[in-house]
């Protein structure tokens, strides 16, 4: 009978380790030998000796860490090629959450294990999609993992900004958005919905945005939203980190109308703190219905959930006859920051 | 698709804290709604859809039925709030090909509709909604919209809409009722002008403008009139074949709060006033203070212990109609002269007329208000004799002329951003006074610095700060502020005991040490006993 995965997949405090492998997935601290999920600082960190990774997330740890700090080594592997380490099968699927986003997937004496990491169901141009992945253990985030959190079509959402920006033409639509993965994926949201004006950008997302369109995602003009005139930005879609779209920053837009793209933005309470007028529900992870729809997709009789919500989707998953654990991992917070 | 479009109306209202924002969203939607939808909006909006409403506890079994009991309870837990709750959970998988109903059928539905039929009714309208949509059907079928955007801002949407004054549109509404077809029709010139057919109703105030210095030289004596400027509330009273009715200075109908004043009211007229809570006093009636009245103000039910300890007065000051004859049009002097005939000839109880100061020259004036504080009175009233009655504030023929602020040097003790414009901006200022070592927070003000002061404070808000509370910074005790207020009073609601009215910032003394700010001591000096 094949090992179950907690013999071989444990919880330490630096992260999930592959014991047979000897190497980490997401280690919060530095380690020998990591395997990463994807670019987010909460699950790559910096100082490792030896990274695997698919080679945009590695592109991805070099833009944000500096070369000489994105691990020693770097082992860029492709989706869907099975690599050997010490009789541990290794293979990486899209994860659909940001470009190069992978689950790391893990197969040990006929035992599989998948480490999703972050990821969603929702079609976005920016990154490969999500590909199930049929296994024993699934281990899934639980970001959104309550039955509130239904996210509704992106290009709804899209749509209301649109009609928006058409009601107040002399104002600055400025939207906060994290660096990673969102920024590039609202602007291919807008460049669907026929969006073709420049977007200006705040300069802490102007180098991620580059490093998308050297890997091949287009994106459209850009432009240095710091160095258009005030009435340049009338009428403008601008795309900025959330702390700034309601701060001095915001002062050099005209009359700003502060968005905020995110799943959280779902609740009203939530969505009211921070002087957001529009908020917007686009998210880069999965909501309730994709997070059920996922563990049973993949056949698991088993699911950890990392980080999140984890009392109401085991809950859920009990229900329908699936065991769920809490990992309890150390360094994920309630992915807040989204 | 009229609920979705009312629920995305909704839900901007409550995200748009400006009242531009808000008045271009109004617009809009008469603009782009079919009758009698956008009629329907607007009552909704105005406070005068009168539904049967739907019990919360329906809304809980629907639910119920159609949820896990541990992952509903986990889930309002979250979000704190059961219409939004259940409005997010309604399961999506069931989600009808039904058009999504109009405001127009919810509306007649469930006003027609067997009691017994309503839960099915319901459940089919949340099938065909998406989660914004049946927020929106939750809060108007349970009866509280809460967005924000009074009756008066729906008004005043109308109005700009249709390139009318306010004015108008008050004078017509009390003609009109849900869904607005003959108002629709008139503003868009496709009909008469509604007939308010003698039912009261509110006319807009005219309001005075405060006496800054530069406008006080310009002042000639003769061409004056004065009045003490009373501490209530500015109220219009209208009575006539059609009813009585006793409306704020915003035009609420607040008849119902003040049983006693609308039982008064037995003249055909309009007057214009300010009601006051009066007690007998030594010599007749004595005018109690502000916060006795507040404790009439907002009520929906008056005890009789209220009418007999807290009893309501109007102390009158012109009048709008005599009958069905319109005076607005008259000079100050002759309507005042018709004021006072008409007050000898009707004598309605729980009112009087509020004097004419009589004063030979302005200097004169000024002695007056420099003694108005000992008196317990506001301030000045000057009118100008030969002022027609204008609604709105204009500037000139009416001026408020209030007693010297007093003040106190206090220390910033914590800071808020503001909205809008000044949402970047740290703008709402939380002061303190010393009582022994320990500051005691007495107040909060957002008005009365220049753009520069404001800027200046933001800076120095960032740069000392010391804790952060969600939106609130608290920040080190060392700048001091020179607040100027027009009254304190005990208010056992403040840890400081002390409560300002109408606070301002005067001035940032930054050449005065903190610790040589006020001590609570010597704000509590300043109350009048």
């Amino acid at each position: 009978m094949p090992p179950h995965p907690e013999t071989w997949l444990r919880v330490t405090p630096d992260g999930l380790f592959c014991e047979p492998g000897g190497f980490f997935v997401d280690p919060v601290r530095p380690v020998e030998r990591a395997v990463i999920t994807h670019g987010h600082s909460d699950h790559a960190r910096p100082g490792h000796a030896h990274v695997l990774a698919t080679k945009e997330t590695l592109a991805i740890m070099r833009a944000r860490m500096g070369e000489d700090r994105a691990g020693a080594t770097q082992q860029a592997h492709p989706y869907g090629e099975t690599l050997t380490i010490n009789g541990v099968k290794l293979w990486l699927r899209p994860a659909g959450h940001v470009l190069g986003s992978a689950q790391v997937c893990l197969e040990w004496q006929g035992a599989r294990a998948v480490i999703s990491g972050d990821y969603k169901r929702r079609h976005d141009a920016t990154c490969a999609p999500f590909e199930p992945e049929r296994c024993d253990v699934f281990v899934t985030e639980a970001t959104f993992a309550l039955p509130v959190f239904t996210h509704p079509p992106a290009g709804q959402e899209i749509a209301r900004l649109l009609r928006s920006v058409a009601l107040f033409p002399e104002r600055t639509h400025v939207i906060g958005c994290y660096a990673l993965g969102k920024a590039q994926r609202l602007i291919s949201l807008l460049r669907e919905a026929g969006w073709d004006q420049p977007i200006p950008l705040h300069g802490a997302l102007m180098k991620l945005c580059t490093l998308y369109e050297e890997l091949g995602v287009q994106l459209g003009p850009l432009t240095q939203a710091t160095v258009a005139g005030k009435e340049r930005l009338a009428g403008a879609i601008v795309l900025a980190p959330p702390s700034a779209i309601a701060d001095r920053w915001a002062r050099r837009l005209a009359e700003p109308i502060p968005c905020l793209a995110s799943g959280w933005m779902r609740v009203r309470q939530r969505a009211r703190q921070g002087g957001v007028e529009l908020p917007m529900v686009i998210s880069d992870h999965a909501d309730w219905p994709e997070l059920l729809a996922t563990c049973t997709e993949v056949e698991a009789q088993e699911v950890w959930v990392t980080h999140g919500r984890e009392e109401a989707l085991i809950h859920a998953l009990a229900q329908r006859g699936i065991r769920g654990r809490a990992l309890h991992l150390i360094g994920r917070g309630e992915g807040e920051e989204e | 698709m009229s609920l979705p479009d009312f629920a995305e109306l909704l839900e901007r209202l409550l995200f748009t804290p400006g009242r531009n924002g808000k008045l271009a969203l109004l617009r809009q939607w008469f603009a782009n709604q079919p009758d009698p939808d956008r009629g329907i909006g607007l009552a909704a909006l105005a406070g005068e859809l009168s539904l049967r409403t739907a019990k919360p506890a329906l809304l809980r079994e629907l639910i119920a039925e159609r949820t896990d009991p541990t992952l509903f309870a986990l889930s309002y837990d979250y979000v704190g709030d059961l219409a939004e709750t259940i409005a997010l959970l309604w399961p999506e998988d069931a989600r009808s090909n039904a058009p999504p109903p109009g405001l127009a059928e919810v509306i007649e539905t469930l006003e027609t509709a067997p009691k017994a039929e309503l839960p099915r009714i319901i459940a089919a309208w949340l099938d065909a909604l998406d989660s914004g949509a049946r927020l929106a059907l939750i809060k108007l079928i349970t009866g509280g919209l809460r967005v924000g955007a009074s009756a008066r801002l729906a008004k005043a949407g109308l109005a700009e809409w249709a390139d009318v004054d306010l004015g108008e549109i008050e004078e017509v509404w009390h003609g009109v009722a849900p869904p607005y077809l003959t108002l629709f029709a008139w503003l868009e010139g496709q009909g008469p002008r509604p007939d308010p057919n003698g039912a009261p109703v509110f006319r807009p105030l005219m309001l005075a403008h405060p006496l800054e210095e530069a406008d006080f030289a310009k002042l000639h004596a003769p061409d004056w009139r004065a009045e003490w400027k009373w501490d209530g509330i500015r109220v219009q009273l209208t009575a006539g074949p059609g009813g009585a009715r006793l409306w704020s200075r915003s035009g609420e109908d607040i008849s119902n709060t003040f049983p006693e004043i609308l039982a008064a009211m037995r003249f055909h007229g309009v007057a214009d006033g300010e009601l006051l809570v009066m007690r007998d006093g030594p010599s007749g009636g004595e005018v109690a203070p502000f916060s006795d009245l507040q404790q009439r103000l907002n009520r929906k039910t008056v005890t009789a212990r209220m009418l007999r300890d807290h009893p309501a007065h109007v102390r009158l000051y012109d009048l709008l109609f005599e009958g069905e004859a319109d005076l607005r049009a008259l000079p100050f002097d002759e309507r005042r002269a018709r004021l006072e005939a008409w007050f000898a000839r009707e004598a309605p109880a729980r009112m009087d007329l509020s004097p004419l100061i009589s004063f030979a020259t302005m200097e004169e004036l000024a002695e007056i208000r420099a003694g108005t504080r000992a008196a317990s009175i506001e301030g000045l009233m000057l009118k100008r004799g030969d002022s027609i009655y204008q609604p709105g504030r204009v500037k000139g023929p009416w001026w408020k002329w209030k007693r010297d602020p007093l003040n106190v040097d206090a220390v910033l003790m914590y800071a808020q951003r503001g909205h809008g414009k000044r949402s970047s901006f740290y703008s709402d200022y939380t002061f303190g006074l010393w009582r022994g070592d320990e500051l005691v927070p007495i107040g909060k003000a957002y008005s009365g610095y220049t753009d520069a002061e404001l800027a200046f404070l933001d800076k120095w808000i960032r740069d000392h700060t010391t804790a952060r509370f969600g939106p609130v910074r608290e920040v080190e005790k060392a700048l001091v502020l020179e607040v100027e207020f027009d009254a304190a009073q005990y208010s056992p609601r403040h840890k400081s005991g002390v409560a300002l009215r109408f606070p301002r910032i005067a001035r940032i003394r930054r050449d005065k040490p903190a610790e040589e700010a006020d001590r609570l001591e010597t704000l509590e000096a300043l109350i009048k006993r």
